[in-house]
């Protein structure tokens, strides 16, 4: 009998709400849930390619202990008592000898995040990093030091915008679907749609304007923007910006010779666009999107180009209005007195030793966020042993050596560990190089800790297993109680099924597990929620304003608006900018079949017009390098990117053996880009490098 | 295409190839055939500006199907409720002439098995009241199933609410 079972996909992170029918434990299709009308009923090629990963031999198919050299693709297969007893062994000794604070801990954020929050805690090291810090660091601490709320605190409303302006942020090919059709039926009824990047992606092609940017100049287009926006056209709202911002004459004072025509000579931008960019966001405040993420311009100074965006945001008044950028609502906004209750609140013994492998929240990244870490200062840690020595890596659902700056480096680092612990679905980049590997459950064969997803209308969504584990896997929550009640800790897991994990969630709530069978989540809100703009926005600042001049950096000595300082790529060189298609997720999806199928490898976009100086014909084999690596892969000649950039996808290369569909197709953008982090937001500045291209 | 239309709206298309994926999963097509192909001009420069455009082009279900006609063991059928076109696979020899036959070579080889197959427009969804894999996958809307009168109505009556809404005259006063 056919059932339809509405849970939450895990092809990336966006977990859309999605429905899925199973007949006789097999997967017959899978779609939107259709209580979810954004969804359109859809999902994108990553949801619908989830099914190729189910049944497929080249998986993790069940606790393994590695018996040749690392990396060598040798395995023994283990019973799961036999591959956590190992674990807890190995690890106990290194403890002993290093103290637990040598073991750190990396994930992609996932619904049992408070889970392994809960295990670093139990066991006594504050060495957490997430993929959050890699891809978005300093934007979270750029939006802190705005607003007091980090990025995945607020978020945009897409759907009411009337003029939505996107630096690099591709969002018609990293498929966030309900975002993505918001703002297409948004556009449908008139709403402006304006990209500015190096390359014309997808996104470029489907916006009402694009605009080419030299690589690494938009800082300088948003201070020309605030420059016509303050000084020549009192374009600002004058009454919100009054209410809600401090700094406002340091900002008047600091963009007053950033014309548009200076802007010109940066950008490559013509002054006339840029006026006219600011006329059509006056007259579409103040709902108005400058996003404020993710993919391009990452370089060492993005804490302040992405303070710029928000600054936008601000002086149109968009933050907190409809078609703006909002604050997301929660429980406590709906009159609820409690939110999901956290294994991770639980009461824990003091570490004896605080101090982070990163410095994060300490010495080296005073202000960039400790839930998520400077996961980039991982490899240096390793290999300098600074502050003291690292020996246990705990990688879980994340890729370190494909996912960090300077592969070789990322490399050095794992070969120095004493124990690579890796939990998995397939053999990436760094559970290939693992001593042991806890496999996880594919989403579809796991249910897991409920999430709360706060927004306009506030919800909290379930995932359920479909269907049975195809091989010898389990739920990550299941596999941290095993490994902490092995290291003597496993009372601060106070559960045994998921139903106990969901009813300990909800016990504050009032709400049932049962509640979520019909429709696979459970709404908080039937309106949207907003704050009054006159007097009820409740930032998180000191002052309770935006603050452009920030009091967080200020106190730890970094200027609020330090000097413009100029990004010049020399004249042999290019730099090299990394950006996502909609077939793939970072370094996790190359080897499913049918993604793989899509895109099998990267290509090196490069202009016209470089490429012909060089003798660089399209598909020709070209090598790329940089001080740290180099790599060949094809060309691809166009002029569809500025000259002075290369464009490659990243999460290809890989050099797993285990998985023979990715293996070495491609170039991993890791092996090129040189570890260069922005010292203040704490994100690796993956645009930045340098590099050369000729032909082979 | 039968009774049926599939159509493309190249606004709301983001080139995201899920169509393709859906179909394949659903239809158990091996790597290197696909059934049903979204075909994507662009992203290209037009005066600076990018563009963009695609169309989904799964099997056309012809009236006088070159592939039915060129089939020389009557594997190849036609339906009479729908006139959809689909190959009795049981029946199929491995000939390939319907794929010589097509004027767009849309039936596919099955190396493993050794025979052709074709998009058959997922008729056991159809039957089951669902749309094809491949517009029920689509994230964004950007394809839609239906008899081509239905699909008119819909596509003119959404145009003219739009006028109506935007517009201030008010029609007919």
């Amino acid at each position: 009998m056919k059932k339809t079972v509405y849970t939450l996909c895990f092809m990336c992170s966006v977990r859309c709400p999605i429905a899925v029918v199973v007949e006789d434990d097999q997967v017959v299709s899978i779609e939107g849930n259709p209580h979810v009308p954004a969804m359109k009923g859809g999902v994108c090629p990553k949801g619908a390619a989830a099914v190729g990963w189910v049944n497929d031999p080249q998986r993790v198919h069940g606790p393994m202990i590695r018996s040749g050299a690392r990396g060598a693709g040798q395995w023994k297969t283990a019973s799961w008592d036999a591959a956590l007893d190992y674990t807890a062994d190995r690890c106990r000794d290194i403890f002993e000898k290093y103290g637990s604070k040598s073991a750190v801990y990396c994930e992609r954020v996932n619904l049992a995040t408070d889970v392994s929050k809960t295990f670093m805690k139990a066991i006594g090291s504050p060495n957490y990093f997430s993929h959050d810090t890699v891809c978005k660091g300093s934007i979270n601490t750029a939006c802190r030091s705005l607003t007091g709320y980090t990025d995945a605190q607020i978020n945009a409303d897409w759907g009411n915008a009337r003029h939505v302006i996107l630096y690099g942020r591709n969002i018609f090919e990293s498929m966030e679907v309900k975002a993505m059709n918001a703002l297409l039926d948004a556009m449908r009824q008139g709403t402006k749609l304006t990209t500015v990047d190096p390359r014309v992606s997808i996104t470029a092609a489907k916006s009402s304007r694009f605009m080419m940017i030299r690589p690494g100049t938009d800082l300088a287009l948003n201070y020309a923007l605030m420059h016509v926006i303050i000084k020549e056209r009192h374009f600002y709202d004058v009454k919100y910006v009054d209410r809600w911002v401090e700094g406002f004459d340091k900002l008047c004072n600091f963009v007053k010779d950033f014309t548009p025509e200076w802007a010109e000579g940066e950008t490559g931008i013509p002054a006339g666009d840029i006026v006219q960019l600011a006329k059509e966001i006056n007259e579409a405040k103040p709902a108005v999107i400058f996003h404020y993420g993710y993919r391009g311009s990452s370089h060492p100074n993005e804490i302040y180009f992405r303070r710029s965006i928000m600054i936008l945001n601000a002086l149109m008044g968009s933050i907190e209005a409809k078609g703006g950028v909002f604050v997301k609502k929660g429980p406590k906004d709906v009159g609820l007195t409690a939110g999901i209750r956290k294994f991770s609140d639980q009461q824990f013994p003091k570490m004896a030793d605080g101090r982070r492998f990163d410095g994060c929240g300490q010495d080296k990244f005073p202000i960039a966020d400790t839930a998520h870490g400077v996961g980039a200062m991982f490899p240096s840690a390793v290999l300098n042993e600074d502050p003291y020595p690292l020996k246990v890596l705990f990688a879980f659902r994340y890729d370190p050596l494909f996912s960090l700056c300077d592969y070789q480096q990322t490399l050095r680092a794992l070969e120095k560990l004493e124990l690579i612990v890796s939990c998995d679905i397939n053999f990436g980049g760094t559970t290939s190089r693992a001593d042991v590997i806890l496999p996880e459950s594919f989403f579809l064969e796991r249910s897991d800790p409920l999430q709360m997803a706060a927004g306009l209308k506030p919800a909290i969504n379930r995932r359920i297993a479909c269907i049975k584990p195809r091989f010898d896997t389990k739920p990550m929550w299941w596999i941290l109680k095993q490994l902490a009640q092995r290291l003597g800790v496993g009372e601060y897991f106070p559960y045994e099924t998921i139903e106990d994990i969901w009813k300990y969630q909800l016990a504050d709530m009032g709400i049932q597990a049962e509640d979520f069978d019909k429709k696979g989540f459970v709404s908080l809100s039937d309106k949207p929620l907003l704050w009054n703009r006159e007097n009820g926005i409740q930032f998180k600042t000191p002052s309770g304003k935006i603050e452009f001049v920030s009091s967080l950096m200020e106190k730890h000595g970094f200027a609020s608006f330090p000097p413009y300082e100029n990004l010049d790529t020399p004249q042999d060189r290019f730099r090299l900018i990394v950006g996502r298609c909609a077939a793939h997720t970072n370094v996790m999806t190359q080897n499913n079949t049918y993604l793989n199928e899509l895109v099998p490898e990267n290509v090196l976009w490069i202009n016209s017009n470089r490429a012909a100086a060089l003798g660089i014909k399209d598909t020709d084999l070209v090598e790329i390098a940089s001080s740290v690596g180099s790599g060949r892969l094809k060309a691809f000649v166009t002029n569809m990117i500025h000259p002075e950039a290369v464009f490659m996808l990243h999460g290809f290369g890989h050099q797993e053996p285990e998985s023979r569909r990715s293996y070495r197709r491609g170039v991993a953008d890791a092996m090129i880009q040189e570890s260069i982090v922005d010292p203040v937001g704490g994100s690796p500045a993956f645009d930045h490098t340098l590099v050369t291209v000729k032909r082979v | 295409m039968g009774d049926y239309l599939i159509y493309t709206d190249p606004a709301s298309c983001v080139a995201c190839h899920a169509c393709e994926i859906a179909c394949k999963v659903k239809n158990q097509v091996p790597a290197g055939a696909s059934l049903g192909k979204i075909v994507v001009l662009g992203p290209r420069l037009m005066n600076g500006q990018p563009m963009m455009s695609s169309l989904f082009v799964p099997c056309f279900h012809c009236e006088d199907a070159w592939c039915l006609n060129a089939c020389p063991v009557n594997a190849i059928r036609k339906r009479n409720k729908d006139g959809l076109v689909y190959i009795l696979r049981e029946l199929c020899v491995g000939c390939k002439s319907c794929i010589l036959a097509c004027p767009w070579h849309i039936p596919q080889w099955d190396a493993a098995a050794g025979k052709a197959m074709k998009c058959d427009l997922c008729m056991d969804r159809i039957d089951e009241g669902l749309e094809p894999a491949c517009v029920a996958v689509c994230p964004t809307d950007a394809l839609q199933f239906g008899e081509p009168a239905a699909l008119s109505q819909k596509s003119r009556e959404a145009y003219g609410l739009g006028l109506l809404g935007r517009s201030r005259t008010r029609y007919g006063h």
